[in-house]
């Protein structure tokens, strides 16, 4: 092996290291027996996953979080989508441009400052403290992940495709069904599962529009950390990676699927 | 016939700046076989796209049957096509692309299944039915675009270079199986290609296209024997393009000038006297003998054997003229001085 292969080996061990030591610290202490988040683990066990589940606002915050995710993933795919097929044409008006970035950026809006906004518009529509209001919130952070998936597989599309559709006699709507959506599902699944993650692992604009009632698991361990600190929060952060590992897993089995797809021009 | 039953009139397609069809006006009658040839780049895929309803006119009319279809959107057109490059759906297997037309139609299972197998059977692909398009070959998908294109019977069929992808021996197969349902279903194909022999074997008549413009359109025999332009001359089949100069026209036959001041006789044509013209004359109809009217004497250039036949690159006259000699004559070799002659009924004079 050269020097350049050597050095980039031990780069990319290094950079692994740095992203997955805080990770690596926190992890164990999961199964410790012990109230105290620290080293050493004299002994372990799983009271922590236990309390997850049986205490009431752990387990209220995992539902929660549940209901908010399919929600969020249901209405930020179904929107998401519809915006990206009607982004789809390579039109170079101004107005497409303009909705094009308007889809986008609530990516770059600080967070606070859709929260502000958020919060201000809820209270007037009686939304505030509530599911919808939450969902909402977390829809408008999501759509954009959909938009851009949904735009990808889109545009891997031939219009030909479509139009041999139409010529052997299928009406738009069906091409629609029959050929377009079928060809997009890779992009759309993995827009819904980038909408599921997003919603997850929110907590400012959660922290602006939900109430006590819709406190999500994110939120509870953002506020956990801040009043007691204890071992149960780790055991919450073990649950989220390994949803979000398994979330990974999915698109990467989606696009080992989606090629063959793709190959055919 | 009257009314035809495809009609162009003054159509023209522009992108930009870049004029592709211009004013082109085209009848095509029903039932019949038209192809289209020409270059690439000269705007077939275009004409098609438009006759299909992908590609609106910039300006002028299309109807048929009859009817002007410029609002008719595609899918309610009613015509097959074959694309230029396939355009399978890669989420269905073979049967099921094929079956698509046919549930478009709501087509009953029973008759849906059995027209996709007599499909599948015609383009010999019984087999693959349930493969997707991309594990086919080339050669395979062009296959099963035909038969999705066909299996609905639609009256009109529009064909992209339907068969460019195929070797040979099948290509030669699926010309004899597409000019075969032709005459069987009375379609009306309108079919693209590159190949002039293909367009020469297969068609009623042949429009023969450079630059967005018809350059002729006619029976096969017309455009090999009488092309109208020399493009045409050169496009079609070999042909060798002699300059000369007009001499005279006194009634049935014209005379030229060559270069070197040799005077042949052409079939009968207007021509001016001092015009610039050049003599289009096939390989095949020049006789490596005197035998003929006009002779012209050369050196042999270059003796290069086909198998059959071989051919004789000529210096003659300051010019370079090829010719085809059977190999059982006592054929000339490189140097030799030889004469030449062909018949005044077998040069076409075409404007330089
Ligand atoms: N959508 C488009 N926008 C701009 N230019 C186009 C478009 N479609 C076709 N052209 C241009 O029009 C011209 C004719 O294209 P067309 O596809 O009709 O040619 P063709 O005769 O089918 O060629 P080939 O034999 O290579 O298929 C080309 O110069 C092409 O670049
Ligand atoms: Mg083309």
């Amino acid at each position: 092996m050269n020097v350049l292969g050597f050095s980039k080996v031990v780069f990319g061990l290094a950079a692994m290291l740095f992203l997955l030591a805080p990770l690596a610290a926190i992890l164990p202490l999961a199964f410790t027996d012990s109230v105290f988040l620290n080293y050493p683990i004299a002994s372990y066990s799983t009271r922590w996953f236990n309390e997850l589940v049986t205490a009431d606002v752990w387990r209220r915050s995992i539902i929660n979080s549940l209901i908010i995710g399919f929600g969020t993933t249901v209405l930020a795919t179904v929107l998401g989508t519809l915006a990206a097929l009607g982004l789809r044409r390579q039109e170079a008006s101004w107005l497409f441009a303009f909705a094009r970035t308007a889809f986008l950026l609530p990516m770059v809006v600080p967070a606070v400052v859709l929260g502000v906004g958020l919060q201000l518009m809820f209270a007037r529509y009686n939304l505030a403290n509530s599911y919808l209001g939450v969902i909402i919130a977390h829809t408008v952070i999501a759509v954009p992940f959909v938009v851009i998936n949904v735009s990808a597989v889109l545009q891997a599309i031939e219009p030909r495709l479509e139009q041999a559709a139409a010529s052997l006699g299928a009406a738009p709507p069906t091409v629609l069904a029959r050929v377009t959506l079928p060809l997009a599902a890779p992009g759309i699944i993995s827009g819904a599962v980038f909408a599921f993650a997003t919603s997850l692992d929110e907590v400012v604009l959660t922290l602006f529009v939900a109430g006590p009632n819709q406190r999500t698991l994110a939120r509870q361990m953002f506020s956990s950390i801040r009043e007691n600190i204890s071992p149960s929060i780790a055991a919450a952060a073990l649950i989220f990676i390994l949803g979000t590992i398994a979330a990974a897993t999915v698109l990467n089995v989606l696009r080992r699927y989606r090629k063959p797809a793709r190959a055919v021009s | 016939m009257t009314q035809p039953f495809i009609g162009f009139e003054k159509v023209s397609k522009v992108f930009g700046a870049l004029t592709v069809v211009d004013q082109l006006d085209l009848a095509i009658h029903e039932g019949e076989f038209v192809s289209m040839l020409g270059p690439s780049g000269s705007g077939k895929t275009t004409i098609l796209m438009m006759l299909a309803g992908f590609e609106a006119p910039s300006s002028g009319k299309i109807s048929v049957a009859g009817r002007q279809v410029d609002q008719l959107p595609p899918h309610k057109r009613n015509m097959g096509v074959v694309f230029q490059n396939y355009a399978l759906f890669p989420h269905m297997s073979v049967a099921d692309n094929i079956a698509f037309p046919l549930s478009m139609r709501g087509v009953a299972k029973a008759e849906s299944d059995q027209r996709v197998r007599r499909a599948l059977d015609m383009v010999q692909l019984g087999a693959l039915s349930d493969r997707r398009p991309s594990q086919l070959s080339g050669g395979q998908q062009q296959r099963v675009a035909l038969a999705r294109a066909l299996v609905f019977e639609p009256q009109v069929v529009l064909m992209d270079e339907p068969l460019g992808a195929l070797d040979k021996k099948l290509r030669e197969q699926m010309q004899l199986d597409i000019r075969d349902l032709h005459r069987r279903l009375g379609l009306t194909i309108v079919f693209v290609t590159h190949d002039q022999s293909e367009a020469l074997t297969m068609s009623d008549r042949i429009a023969v296209f450079n630059r967005g413009k018809i350059e002729q359109i006619g029976t096969p025999n017309e455009i090999y024997d009488h092309p109208a332009t020399r493009f045409v001359a050169e496009f079609i089949g070999e042909t060798n393009l002699i300059h000369a100069t007009a001499e005279a026209a006194d009634g049935e036959v014209s005379r030229v000038v060559l270069a070197n001041g040799q005077s042949l006789s052409v079939g009968r044509k207007a021509l001016k006297p001092g015009e610039q013209v050049c003599l289009s004359v096939r390989p095949e109809r020049i006789k490596p003998s005197g035998t003929q009217e006009n002779r012209i004497a050369g050196t042999v250039r270059d003796v290069v054997y086909h198998g059959d036949h071989l051919r004789l690159i000529v210096d003659a006259a300051g010019q370079t003229v090829v010719l085809r000699s059977e190999r059982s004559e006592a054929a000339p070799t490189i140097g030799d001085g030889i004469e030449m002659s062909f018949s005044p009924r077998d040069c076409w004079v075409v404007a330089r």
